[in-house]
């Protein structure tokens, strides 16, 4: 383990930013916590996690895909991918670390998606340690320790001093080129072992998983409660943007008037139109789309993964949802433990 | 620069035929732009064809893989892929990429059976491929009965092909019905579900049934009422994609995939997944 005292860490961002583009969470002026570009000057955000998740680094809400040039009845497609460049991202708590997981067991599946790998590549991933989870966090539900964030590079950070640990060869390397002083652990461990016991004193901290999983399609897709849950569902889509594991994408074309660009955005299966197509649309009603949304994450998903849940208990949707409605209050009623 | 080959990027294809099947069904013939077969696929398997700038759609490869030269989709015009493909002349380009999808056990739990082809309508075209798939290796299966309807004779897609190749063909029987009469046609007149049910088949036959949702609807139960199991029948489905690889999420259904999973699903596979389709 290295530490830098606190008044250190800007230094370290400049070497981390020495040659690489490092984004750390920073508070925009409407006081959110957004990922941004570090260069002097930039605070690192006090915030307990970002508004939008970190997703955006290897799946982006948009990116063009590829180009096409028309002329009469001829077309040529153009790959215009550019080589991604080395990045670092600082900051990213344990439920986010957890979500790339998640998506890379989308993404890199085959056939792999190669936009997504290639910034999966090049990305270096430090995390940072929870010291003060608050009400809306659940990624325990998930096996998911706060304390122990994981990335590449795994950060603490106590009241003087930040302590680095790396995890993987990508994070050892970097780490190494930072020439932190070495020390030992005894500061970190106190810290994390506060920090359980506030985990385990949180009002999310019984939620438990054990009423879903793969196998629980027919037991689950006809329970009555997916009405009443759904009633008041919007359809804004709000859910799925701050989401860190939401992966369903649209693509589109778009003519620049100097060729046409097949771009990628993200999508929602809470939109109606969604699965709509020329001859219907096969979940035509907000509880169609609704339950899909959380049958996805708490069903279908382990159900191809290994068990492992679509969810990682980040808080994001229950913090933003405009009806208060969210993934919680769906396990607690479908789950029966309400 | 050196990259792993993108799926989502599609190359290019060209249209060298085009033939109007029925009144808003239209038979594409694509190639390479140096006249190649775009790729392999087997029966049963889809591609996605775009026009850059309207949008890019799935569809069912209608011609076989025993077919080398070249490869053919029977689409019908109704949405906005389609209704520009319609327009489309020769010479035209669109964009190709594939083959997706699960094809028809053609080879493993197909092999040796009687084999029974029911399509209404358009959904003739993802049978045709396994229909002239079996009919070229025909020693490796026993019987075939092909029933179709459509809703008038004008309906019926590849009418033609059927009525001077597969008619003709020993071990194959072809059974046409059209939904009202008409004049100049001596066949049979009713839907396909009653069509089945009059015809009366033996149980000894493996089902590949496509169709538009209400006919497969009463004909499933027609089968069931004449002793088929659900481990007998077999069917393609039919949802919004844009990936075609299992990530968009557009195609999901219960933890399936239908472009990658299916289209091509048993029956009693079918049953493990919420009514959703």
């Amino acid at each position: 383990m290295f530490k830098c005292s606190v008044n250190e860490i800007y230094n370290v961002f400049a070497k981390i930013a020495d040659g690489k583009k490092l984004y750390v969470p920073a508070d925009n002026k409407d006081g959110n916590a957004v990922y941004t570009e570090w260069a002097e000057g930039v605070e690192l955000s006090n915030a307990l996690n970002t508004a939008k998740s970190p997703k955006d680094f290897f799946f982006p809400q948009f990116e063009n895909l590829m180009e096409f040039k028309v002329e009469g009845k001829s077309i040529e497609v153009n790959d215009i991918r550019e080589a991604s460049e080395d990045f670092v991202v600082f900051g990213v708590r344990a439920c986010d670390v957890k979500s790339f997981e998640i998506l890379d067991r989308v993404f890199l599946v085959e056939p792999f998606d190669s936009y997504y790998a290639s910034r999966r590549e090049h990305g270096v991933i430090i995390s940072m340690a929870c010291t003060r989870p608050t009400e809306t966090c659940f990624c325990t539900t998930f096996g998911i320790d706060c304390t122990n964030p994981g990335g590449d590079i795994a950060v603490w950070k106590t009241e003087d001093a930040y302590y680095w640990q790396a995890n993987t060869e990508k994070g050892e390397k970097l780490l190494a080129a930072l020439e932190l002083e070495g020390c030992g652990e005894d500061a970190v461990n106190e810290q994390k072992e506060k920090t359980a016991k506030v985990m385990s004193k949180l009002p999310l901290a019984g939620l438990t998983t054990d009423s879903f999983g793969g196998g629980k399609t027919m037991e689950l897709f006809n329970r009555p409660e997916w009405k009443t849950l759904s009633e008041s569902c919007l359809g804004c889509g709000t859910c799925t943007f701050v989401c860190p594991t939401c992966q369903c994408y649209d693509v589109k074309d778009y003519n620049t008037g100097n060729g046409i660009l097949r771009f990628r955005c993200w999508d929602s299966c809470m939109y109606s139109d969604f699965t709509k197509m020329a001859h219907g649309n096969n979940r035509l009603s907000q509880v169609e789309r609704f339950r899909q949304r959380f049958m996805h994450k708490l069903v279908y998903f382990p159900e191809n993964n290994e068990g492992i849940f679509g969810c990682v208990g980040c808080g994001r949707c229950l913090a933003k949802c405009p009806i208060s409605m969210n993934i919680v209050k769906v396990m607690k009623t479908i789950g029966g433990n309400d | 620069m050196s990259m792993i080959k993108e799926p989502l990027i599609p190359t290019v294809g060209v249209i060298t035929d085009v033939r109007l099947d029925t009144p808003d069904i239209k038979t594409f013939r694509v190639v390479t732009p140096d006249g190649k077969k775009a790729f392999d696929h087997r029966p049963g398997q889809c591609a996605m064809l775009s026009i850059p700038g309207v949008g890019e759609a799935m569809f069912s490869i209608t011609s076989s893989p025993t077919n080398t030269e070249y490869m053919e989709f029977s689409i019908k015009k109704c949405g906005c892929v389609t209704d520009w493909l319609h327009q489309a002349e020769v010479g035209q380009n669109i964009t190709i990429r594939g083959p997706y999808g699960k094809p028809f056990p053609v080879d493993t739990e197909f092999a040796g059976k009687n084999l029974l082809f029911i399509a209404g309508g358009v959904a003739l075209a993802p049978l045709r491929s396994v229909i002239n798939y079996v009919r070229h290796y025909k020693d490796r299966y026993g019987k075939i009965d092909i029933v179709y309807g459509a809703r008038s004779k004008e309906d019926l897609l590849q009418y033609r092909e059927i009525i001077e190749e597969w008619c003709k063909d020993e071990g194959v029987n072809v059974y046409l019905t059209i939904d009202r009469e008409q004049p100049e046609w001596d066949g049979h007149v009713g839907f396909v579900p009653n069509y089945v049910k009059e015809l009366g088949f033996d149980t000894d036959k493996t089902v590949i049934l496509c169709g538009p949702p209400i006919m497969i609807k009463f004909t499933l139960a027609g089968l069931t009422e004449l002793g088929f199991s659900k481990e007998q029948v077999y069917t393609t489905l039919e949802l919004k994609m844009k990936c075609a690889i299992g990530k968009c999420g557009r195609c999901n259904v219960g933890s399936k995939y239908v472009c990658k999973d299916g289209p091509v699903f048993r029956l009693d596979e079918l049953d493990e997944l919420p009514n959703e389709y």
